[in-house]
């Protein structure tokens, strides 16, 4: 899917990166840890996070994430959107909790990624 | 003409906004040097997490990194109160940061796992009131 059909899934509103929205979205990821987030290679990833500051957009750029939600419509600051534009990092905000957010894509056939059986 | 790079950064813990900036940097120098994707992400994600750690629990420090077309040397040299147990440091999971730092998004024991996931070589050098002094490598092809 791509970042636009993220925003439609989840009703969500698009802070900022509104020219990036035809961007091809592999895989998820919602944490509020960021160094989790890292511990995981994704391709094309979108990240759900309830976390807000610079630092998330950050880790968005090492990973190379292409979109970033903010769940239960937290709010960045004009800082972390600078830094989401100049990394071209789509910025989105939804009222839904983190859990009702990953389960509405889940259930459009988005998927975590497999590296899941590193850890059984 | 050199075919060696080096770079050379000051951490700061002044503003945590800025924690990464050097990371990022170098990332975006290896992109435009031609590096393999995959050894643009492990630098990026190892050195970060050195930045993270410098800024959370050492007080700031230096990175040089040293970019040649066989390998990526970074060096993170702090002067903070030094690593009493590395094995147990070493362990997903075991972390010994501040609440604070958790609500940031980070203390949750990755950074050194995380350090050693993405490098190829690592090693550290730590005295207990003196400081730390980490090198990773990772090679280009």
């Amino acid at each position: 899917m791509t970042v636009l059909d993220v925003k439609e899934i989840l009703g969500a509103r698009v802070i900022s990166g509104e020219e990036w929205l035809d961007k091809e979205v592999h895989t998820a990821c919602g944490s509020d840890m960021m160094s989790d987030v890292l511990a995981f290679v994704k391709e094309q990833a979108v990240l759900l996070t309830g976390l807000c500051n610079p630092q998330v957009i950050r880790t968005a750029e090492m990973m190379d994430i292409v979109c970033i939600v903010f769940v239960r419509n937290k709010k960045p600051d004009e800082e972390m959107i600078r830094l989401a534009k100049e990394r071209e990092i789509v910025l989105l905000a939804t009222g839904h909790r983190m859990f009702s957010a990953c389960g509405m894509l889940y259930e459009k056939g988005l998927r975590g990624g497999r590296d899941y059986e590193r850890y059984n | 003409m050199s075919d060696t790079i080096k770079l050379h950064y000051t951490v700061s813990t002044e503003d945590f906004t800025r924690a990464g900036e050097a990371s990022g940097d170098v990332k975006r120098k290896l992109k435009q040097m031609g590096s393999s994707p995959e050894v643009v992400r492990k630098v990026a994600i190892a050195m970060y997490e050195g930045e993270i750690n410098m800024v959370i629990h050492a007080n700031g420090g230096t990175i040089d990194v040293e970019i040649t077309p066989e390998e990526i040397i970074m060096v993170l040299d702090d002067s903070g109160p030094g690593i009493s147990d590395i094995e147990k440091a070493m362990q997903a999971g075991y972390s010994t940061a501040p609440d604070q730092v958790r609500a940031l998004g980070f203390g949750a024991g990755m950074g050194l796992p995380n350090m050693k996931q993405y490098s190829d070589e690592m090693d550290i050098e730590t005295t207990i009131g003196v400081g730390t002094k980490v090198t990773m490598k990772v090679f280009q092809t």
